[in-house]
């Protein structure tokens, strides 16, 4: 046939028809035909990482930036196993993510070939699914249905491990709207899916004195509308709400029903309110234990309403009272309509009596810090950020550790999307490429990398990246010279014994980034700080800001690995209880 | 039901063995996918048995014998489903009755004094014996779990043999209209 075109040129086809503007990657041998065809089209961009860890975060960040499909495109081998740690970060945030990794030819599959590896058995339990397309014919259709299950229901990171000789085998290509895929392979909730489950949450709600919203990434994920209906619904019951970490955008900080984060570091009357209500609406969260602390003391007297679109989520660490299974969007805007319907209203009474509690909780001003010196503070330094970056359209990522907490607590997200962050995996090193690929999604955007000293080393090569496409990304460091949160838990529960958490040898982060020809600041004391913002914010390159914090900062509040929403620590000088100390060691 | 690294409440059912059938696309690396899920979160795999369905060459079904509370085979049904070539998952216990069955090859050594006895326990088993070109004693028994073990401790207090058993197949014994 002569409409038959190259296994390559069908990858390149059915992305460009997927929609994909851009590919995060690195070539190798394995995928040499797939750049070859890359390098004689124009509608696809390109974007090469300097590693491939980096490529798979970019795609991550550029997913939530902008609420398309990352994609990934990198070599067999060592190529295919350094993306393992971004996909797993993906499925356990629910990322859009399709990878393709290049795979020795067919014929030496199991040879132990050079740079052959396993793909699809390494990455089977860190994707959605996967795949390994032996024919080329059936290129086209594996695309496509790639495409659908990574943003399909609860959304996560597909693989596609294609063999050089696939790549170059001739086949046909199908469009989009002839392939049908089986139900059976989709999540598909039908509006009326759930409506008696939704008639009993919302009259369940409807009755309560102490309601509580518990706000999730899965908002996010159900996209913008869906955000705005729960704002809507919290609005209309007049109900207090908390955000998951991955959740911290859905409803604006400054809404004045916002308790802001709730968590092992969140906020004082969030955690006191989740453990006193009597009702808690569970939207788009999974109850994951940096949120519940001890799972025997969490929330006790409380009717729990769980909407998730994952049914595994559904009683794996809590039981609930009204499970319902579905998309936010769809589930809330049937709650409004319920809510409007019927006239509902809660005992205004009661919900100005658990505001008055609340309102004494938020007295305890759970995120003050003592601020006597000319040292900068790290909770000091993210909130100057906020204030002078909150007029742009600013997109925030962070690594993982104290500042990460620290960017959650002090910067005020005021909509959905804008916050990227490594949530359920915990990857040191996502914020940066993460940054970089908001930016590319987003390039009239600040985006600032808000980084410790030791994450941001874990992927310090995406520099020459940043700067290759010009994208202006600000890697803002809280420099403690330390992996802070793993000092903070080995002082607080090791015996101040700081085993190998001092970060010897940093390098000179200012000469760092001169050496990249990107622009170094650096801020010492208070004094400097906000010149080094205004200058960040002002400077049209990628800019490394190293801000000197004091070094033994603690993040505070904390709720201790096994220990209850109400038992939280809110400085060093409070007595913990010795025994859940002990207890708690041997937990994350 | 607890899979947090925190404290488990108290059990909240007790732990029984319950048989999953799992009807999946007959493809590449599915049956990888289900045992992979079982290892990989900590759930038990007792037996196992996959085979084509004989009317659909695309499909296979696994027969899993598993144990645990109700909420651990609860979550060990709804993790099934999440994987894309998972059709159906059926936790035969719950759906009321089903029939069971398995197959155990037995070699048995066999001599003039127990040959009388193990012929005996054979035939009251109905195990039938399994001609081979090297003339040796091989039974097969075919049934419930049960009863193959009930078989085995008796034949072991007489003789040594060795086994290999299939594990348990089952399927729901619930009237059923052909047009379902």
């Amino acid at each position: 046939m002569n409409n038959e075109i190259t296994g390559a040129e069908i990858v390149l086809k059915s992305l460009a028809e997927q929609g994909v503007e851009v590919v995060f990657g690195y070539p190798g041998g394995a995928v040499l035909p797939i750049y070859d065809t890359l390098f004689k089209q124009n509608s696809i961009k390109h974007v090469l990482v300097r590693q491939e860890g980096g490529a798979i975060h970019a795609a991550e960040g550029y997913a939530r930036s902008t609420g398309k499909t990352g994609v990934v495109l990198v070599t067999s081998g060592p190529g295919a196993t350094n993306v393992v740690t971004g996909l797993t970060d993906a499925m356990m945030d629910s990322v859009p993510v399709v990878c393709i990794t290049g795979q020795v030819p067919q014929h030496l599959i199991g040879s132990d070939a050079f740079q052959e590896c396993d793909t699809t058995g390494i990455t089977r339990p860190c994707t959605k699914h996967n795949y390994l397309v032996k024919d080329v014919n059936k290129l086209s259709s594996v695309f496509h249905e790639a495409f659908t299950i990574a943003q399909n229901g609860r959304p996560g990171p597909v693989l596609i491990d294609i063999p050089k000789d696939v790549q170059f085998a001739k086949g046909s290509y199908i469009e989009k709207n002839k392939i049908v895929i089986p139900s059976h392979r989709l999540f598909e909730p039908s509006p009326n899916f759930e409506t008696k489950k939704i008639e009993e949450a919302v009259e369940i709600i409807s009755k309560s004195k102490k309601p509580i919203f518990y706000i999730g990434g899965g908002c996010i994920n159900s996209g913008p509308k869906a955000s705005k209906l729960v704002r809507d619904f919290i609005n209309l019951v007049g109900s207090p709400v908390t955000m998951t970490l991955m959740g911290l955008g859905v409803v604006a900080s400054s809404d004045k029903h916002s308790l802001g984060m709730l968590g092992m570091h969140g906020m004082y009357e969030a955690n006191m309110a989740m453990h006193e209500c009597d009702v808690m609406i569970n939207i788009g969260a999974r109850f994951d234990d940096r949120v519940t602390g001890r799972l025997d003391a969490f929330s006790p007297n409380s009717k729990k309403i769980h909407v998730d679109i994952d049914a595994s989520n559904i009683n794996k660490t809590i039981n609930v009272d009204v499970p319902i299974v579905g998309d936010v969007k769809q589930v809330v805007e049937q709650m409004i309509s319920l809510w409007k319907n019927r006239n509902y209203k809660i005992d205004q009474e009661a919900l100005k009596q658990w505001w008055m509690k609340i309102n004494k909780w938020k007295e305890i001003d759970c995120l003050s810090y003592n601020s006597d010196s000319k040292q900068i503070k790290p909770q000091y330094a993210v909130q100057r950020l906020y204030e002078l970056t909150k007029n742009k359209k600013t997109f925030i990522t962070t690594e993982v550790g104290q500042h990460q907490m620290w960017a959650a607590q002090f910067y005020k997200f005021e909509e959905p999307n804008r916050w990227l962050t490594s949530g359920g995996l915990g990857t040191m090193g996502y914020g940066f490429p993460a940054a970089i690929g908001a930016q590319v999604g987003n390039p009239d955007a600040l985006v600032v990398d808000i980084a410790g000293d030791a994450s941001i080393l874990m992927n310090i090569q995406e520099m020459s990246t940043a700067i290759q496409y010009r994208l202006p990304v600000k890697i803002f460091i809280l420099n403690n010279e330390y992996m802070g949160m793993v000092r903070q838990w080995q002082e607080l529960l090791h015996g101040g014994r700081y085993s190998e958490s001092y970060t010897d040898s940093l390098p000179d982060f200012v000469k760092l980034a001169e050496s990249y020809k990107a622009v170094g600041l650096r801020a010492k004391t208070t004094d400097d700080l906000d010149e080094v913002i205004n200058e960040m914010m002002e400077t049209k390159n990628t800019v490394i800001a190293d801000i000197w914090v004091t070094k033994e900062e603690n993040c505070f509040p904390m709720i201790q690995s096994g220990s209850a929403h109400n038992e939280m620590l809110l400085s060093k000088d409070q007595k913990q209880d010795k025994k859940s100390a002990e207890k708690g060691k041997i937990l994350v | 039901m607890n899979k947090s690294v925190y404290d488990a409440p108290d059990q909240l059912s007790e732990i029984k063995r319950h048989i999953l059938t799992v009807l999946v696309d007959n493809e590449p690396g599915v049956l990888a996918r289900v045992i992979g899920m079982f290892s990989g979160r900590g759930y038990n795999i007792d037996s196992l048995n996959v085979a084509e369905v004989s009317n659909d060459e695309n499909l296979s079904r696994i027969t899993i014998v598993t144990h645990g509370t109700s909420e651990v085979v609860n979550q060990i049904e709804k993790q099934l489903l999440r994987i894309v070539p998972v059709h159906t998952v059926t936790n035969l216990d719950q759906e009321g009755s089903s029939v069971e069955a398995e197959v155990a090859l037995v070699y048995i050594y066999v001599s003039e004094s127990n040959k009388k006895k193990v012929y005996q326990l054979c035939d009251f088993y109905r195990a039938r014996k399994i001609e081979n070109e090297n003339n040796t004693t091989i039974f097969e028994i075919a049934g419930a779990s049960d009863r193959v073990n009930r078989f085995i401790k008796e034949i072991n207090e007489i003789t040594k043999v060795e086994i290999v058993r299939s594990g348990p197949v089952a399927i729901s014994s619930i009237e059923k209209n052909e047009e379902e």
